[in-house]
C-alpha cells in the first residue's frame, strides 16, 4: 500500500472521483489558478478546465448557495470552504437550505453537496481562524458530518461524502494535512456513520476525531509503555454517530476519556459522555472524563495557543487520574 | 461549605492517617491555618486550610487511615452548619425540614378543592432510615448484586471511599478463600458413632505464643514493603574490608579542635558519609539503579543517612554530599537526624537517595550486612570503631580499626567495580586528609 500524506489522499480522490462521474464538480475561492490556500487542488483546474473547477468570489454565502442549487438539479458540487470559520457566513444556506430542503419538501429533491472544510488550531492563525465548529453542524439534522483522522480515512470518506445523496460536511485539519500514512489503492467506500476501534485495549477507552484521534492513537502507545493498554475509538462521523461502537468499549474498559479539539462545555464530548451513561451506565467504574480546548478565544500569541489546545500530556493525566480513580495506582 | 480531602503528600503515598486533628470542631479557621497532622507513608506533615470558615466536622478521627480523596473533614461558612451527609441528628433534622416548610405559595396557585400532594410529608419520615448511601460506582454496584455482595459492606478505595470494582471484586475473591477451607472435604477419622457426632469446630493450631496485634503506622508498613522489594529483587553480593582507622581517628580529632569555636563537631561517621561522596565521584558506576530493566546512572551524589527513630528507620538524603564541605555535612547530618526523631522530615529530606551508610557502631557490632535501600545500587553498612591487633611490618600492634561491609545489588554493578570502590574507600579513610580535598 502507498504511504501518502492526507493533503495527497484527498486531492487524489477528488481526481478520481471527478474521473468517475462527470457531476462532480469543484468550487471555492483560490481552488483553480492559485491551486488552493492548502493546495489540495493542485493540478485540478489543469486537469479538468474551469468548468470543473470553479474559482468563487469571497461570498460564502454565494457560492455555497449556488452549489446547493446544482445538487437540487443533479449535480454533485464538492465546495471548499477555506477554513471552517469562513463556513459562518454560508450558515444559513447550509442550515436552512441544504439540511432541510429534502425533508421540508417531501423528498422531491436531495442536495448531494459536501462541503469540505478545515478545522483546527495550532498554526498562530488568531481567534478567528482557530475554531473548530464542527459541532454547529454535527447539532442538525439532515447534515452528514464526517472527520477522518487518516490518509485512509479521508479518502474513503471523501468518496463516500461524494456518492452520498445527502449534503456532507467533510471536516479537515490543519494539523492532518500533512500526515502520512498507508491508503489502500482500491475504491473503498467507508460507511458514513461508522467508528472504528483504532486499537483494542482492556483498561480505558479514548476516545476522538479528526486530530484528536491520532493524538489519542499516540497517548495510547505512551500508555502501553506504561503497561497500560488503552482502547482508541475514532469516531470518524459525528453526524450520524456511531453509539454503538463508543458504549461496546466503555462496556469492555469500565472507563473513557473524551479528547476533542473543540470547547468542552456543550462540546462533541458532552454528547458522546451522555451517550456513554445511558448505553453503559451499568458498565462504569469511574466518571467519563473530558480533555478539550480552553474555554477561550484561542489566543495568538504561540505559547498560550499551545497552553489552549488539548495535548497528549493533558490527556495522559486525565487517564491516570481516571485509572486511579478505580484503583489502579498509575502515573 | 466544603470538604477537605485526604491530600496526596507524597509521591508514593496512598493513604494516609490523621495524626492529629489541631483544629477542634467549632473552631474558626482562617486559610493558612494548620488544621491537622498527617502522617503520610514517609513522615508527619502539617495540613493546612485553604479558605476561611468554621470546622464544623471531622469526618475522620485521630488514628484512622483512610486513601487519599477520601473527606477527612468539613469547613462551612457558619459554626452551626450541618454537614450534607453527616447522617445521625443532621440528616434527620435536614429530612424533616420540609415537613415543617410553609407552603402558602404553592396553595395559592391551586384550586381549592385540588390538594396538594402530600408527597414530601410522607417521604420525609422514610429518610432517616435509609442512612446515607456509601459512594459506588455503577458497575461496582452491578457487579456486586451479581456477586450477591453487600455493596454497603465494601469499602472502597476510589476518590472519597468511592466503591469501585477491584474493590468488589476483592471482597468477591476474599469471600471465596473465606468459604473454600470450610467447604473442603473433612478427612473421614474413625467410622462408627464417633464420626456421626457433631465435632465442636477446633482452631486449626493453638496459639502457644499468646500474641497480639500491635497497631502499626504507615511508616512501619513502607519499611517491611521495601525492604522486602530490595531483598526479592535486588540480587546482593557483599564485600567486607576493615579499615585502619588511627588516621582517621587522628584526623577527627585536629578537625574538631580547629572547629571547637564554631560548636561544630565532626563525628566518625560524618567523615565516611563525607569520604563514600568523595569516592564515589571516581567510581560513577557506584552511584546508580536499576530500575525496570534499565540502568540510571546518577550524575548528582545524594548520600542518604539510616536513622533509627521510634516508629523504625528512615533514610534522610544529604543532597550533593559531594559538594558540601565536611562542617556543613556534620551540621546538616544533625539537623536530619533530629527531624527523623520528631518525626519532621519533609518527602524531599528523604526523596533522592543515590547511596545510603548505615552505623550500628555505637551499639558495638563489629560488622554487618544491610538491605540495600531501593532503588539505589549499594549500601555501606559500618561496624564500631575498636582497638585490634593487627599484624604490621612483622609485629603484632594494636591498632583502631573499623569493619565495613558494602552490600551490592548485582543487577547494576559487578564484583570488580564494587570492589574498586571499597578499595578506594578504604585508601581515602586510611589518608583522610583526602576525604576533603
Amino acid at each position: 500500500m502507498p504511504v501518502i500524506t492526507y493533503r495527497q489522499a484527498l486531492r487524489d480522490t477528488l481526481r478520481a472521483e471527478m474521473h468517475r462521474d462527470e457531476n462532480v464538480f469543484l468550487m471555492g475561492e483560490e481552488i483553480g489558478v492559485f491551486e488552493g490556500s492548502y493546495k489540495i487542488t493542485e493540478g485540478l483546474l489543469k486537469e479538468f478546465g474551469e468548468r470543473r473547477v470553479r474559482d468563487t468570489p469571497i461570498a460564502e454565502e454565494g457560492f455555497v448557495g449556488a452549489a446547493v442549487g446544482a445538487a437540487m438539479l443533479g449535480l454533485r458540487p464538492v465546495v471548499e470552504v477555506m477554513t471552517i470559520n469562513f463556513s459562518l457566513l454560508a450558515l444559513d444556506q447550509i442550515v436552512n437550505h441544504a439540511a432541510k430542503i429534502y425533508g421540508m419538501f417531501g423528498g422531491q429533491n436531495s442536495v448531494p453537496m459536501v462541503i469540505r472544510t478545515p478545522g483546527g488550531g495550532g498554526q498562530q492563525l488568531g481567534a478567528t481562524h482557530s475554531q473548530n465548529i464542527e459541532l454547529y453542524y454535527a447539532f442538525v439534522p439532515g447534515l452528514k458530518v464526517v472527520a477522518p483522522s487518516t490518509p485512509a480515512d479521508a479518502a474513503a470518506l471523501l468518496r463516500a461524502a461524494i456518492r452520498d445523496d445527502d449534503p456532507v460536511l467533510f471536516l479537515e485539519n490543519l494539523g492532518l494535512y500533512n500526515t502520512k500514512g498507508e491508503v489502500p489503492d482500491d475504491d473503498s467506500v467507508a460507511e458514513i456513520g461508522r467508528a472504528a476501534v483504532t486499537r483494542e485495549g482492556t483498561d480505558i477507552t479514548l476516545i476522538g476525531y479528526s486530530r484528536m484521534a491520532m493524538v489519542a492513537n499516540q497517548v495510547a502507545d505512551r500508555l502501553a509503555d506504561e503497561g497500560i493498554s488503552a482502547e482508541v475509538v475514532d469516531l470518524r462521523s459525528l453526524r450520524p454517530l456511531d453509539r454503538e461502537t463508543i458504549v461496546n468499549s466503555v462496556k469492555k474498559t469500565g472507563c473513557a476519556v473524551i479528547a476533542e479539539d473543540d470547547w468542552l462545555t456543550y462540546g462533541i464530548g458532552a454528547e458522546i459522555a451522555a451517550s456513554i451513561q445511558e448505553g453503559a451506565f451499568d458498565y462504569l467504574d469511574a466518571p467519563v472524563r473530558r480533555v478539550a480546548m480552553a474555554e477561550v478565544p484561542m489566543p495568538y500569541a504561540k505559547p498560550l495557543e499551545t497552553a489552549a489546545l488539548p495535548s497528549a500530556e493533558s490527556i495522559t493525566t486525565v487517564v491516570h487520574e481516571t485509572l486511579n480513580a478505580v484503583g489502579r495506582r498509575v502515573g | 461549605m466544603s470538604e477537605i480531602y485526604m491530600p496526596r503528600l507524597s509521591d508514593t503515598m496512598e493513604e494516609g492517617v490523621i495524626s492529629s486533628w489541631v483544629k477542634q470542631v467549632g473552631d474558626k479557621v482562617s486559610a493558612g491555618d494548620v488544621l491537622v497532622e498527617i502522617e503520610t507513608d514517609k513522615a508527619v506533615m502539617e495540613y493546612e486550610a485553604y479558605e476561611d470558615g468554621y470546622l464544623v466536622q471531622q469526618t475522620v478521627g485521630e488514628g484512622e487511615t483512610v486513601p487519599i480523596g477520601a473527606v477527612i473533614g468539613v469547613i462551612a461558612d457558619s459554626p452551626d452548619a450541618v454537614p450534607a451527609d453527616s447522617g445521625g441528628a443532621g440528616a434527620a433534622e435536614q429530612a424533616a425540614a420540609p415537613e415543617q416548610a410553609p407552603q402558602p405559595e404553592v396553595e395559592e396557585v391551586r384550586p381549592a378543592e385540588e390538594a396538594p400532594p402530600t408527597v414530601p410529608a410522607q417521604a420525609a419520615p422514610a429518610e432517616p432510615e435509609r442512612g446515607p448511601r456509601p459512594l459506588s460506582s455503577p458497575l461496582a454496584r452491578r457487579l456486586a448484586r451479581e456477586y450477591g455482595l453487600d455493596i454497603t459492606q465494601i469499602k472502597g478505595s476510589g476518590p472519597k471511599g468511592r466503591v469501585v470494582r477491584a474493590d468488589v471484586e476483592a471482597a468477591a475473591k476474599q469471600r471465596e478463600q473465606e468459604k473454600a477451607p470450610a467447604a473442603a472435604p473433612q478427612p473421614a477419622p474413625v467410622p462408627a458413632p464417633a464420626a456421626a457426632r457433631p465435632q465442636p469446630p477446633q482452631p486449626e493450631f493453638e496459639d502457644l505464643r499468646d500474641s497480639e496485634e500491635v497497631p502499626v503506622g504507615n511508616i512501619r508498613k513502607v519499611i517491611a514493603r521495601r525492604l522486602t522489594q530490595a531483598k526479592q529483587e535486588a540480587p546482593h553480593f557483599y564485600l567486607r574490608r576493615t579499615v585502619d582507622a588511627e588516621a582517621l581517628k587522628e584526623f577527627r580529632a585536629q578537625i574538631n579542635e580547629q572547629l571547637a569555636p564554631t560548636g561544630v563537631k565532626v563525628s566518625v561517621n560524618d567523615l565516611i558519609v563525607k569520604a563514600v561522596a568523595t569516592v564515589l565521584r571516581d567510581h560513577p558506576a557506584v552511584n546508580s539503579s536499576w530500575v525496570d530493566d534499565k540502568l540510571l546512572k546518577h550524575n548528582r551524589i545524594n548520600v542518604g543517612i539510616a536513622v533509627a527513630v521510634e516508629t523504625g528507620l528512615v533514610v534522610p538524603v544529604l543532597h550533593d554530599t559531594d559538594k558540601l564541605p565536611l562542617s556543613e555535612v556534620a551540621q546538616r547530618s544533625r539537623a536530619l537526624a533530629e527531624k527523623a526523631r520528631d518525626g519532621k522530615l519533609s518527602p524531599r529530606d528523604m526523596s533522592g537517595g543515590t547511596f545510603s551508610v548505615s552505623n550500628l557502631g555505637m551499639f558495638g557490632v563489629d560488622s554487618f550486612a544491610a538491605v540495600i535501600n531501593p532503588p539505589e545500587a549499594a549500601i555501606l553498612a559500618v561496624g564500631a570503631m575498636r582497638q585490634e591487633p593487627v599484624v604490621r611490618d612483622g609485629e603484632i600492634v594494636a591498632r583502631h580499626t573499623i569493619a565495613l561491609e558494602l552490600s551490592v545489588d548485582h543487577r547494576a554493578v559487578d564484583g570488580a567495580v564494587g570492589a574498586a570502590f571499597l578499595k578506594d574507600l578504604a585508601e581515602v579513610l586510611e589518608s583522610p586528609m583526602r576525604i576533603v580535598l
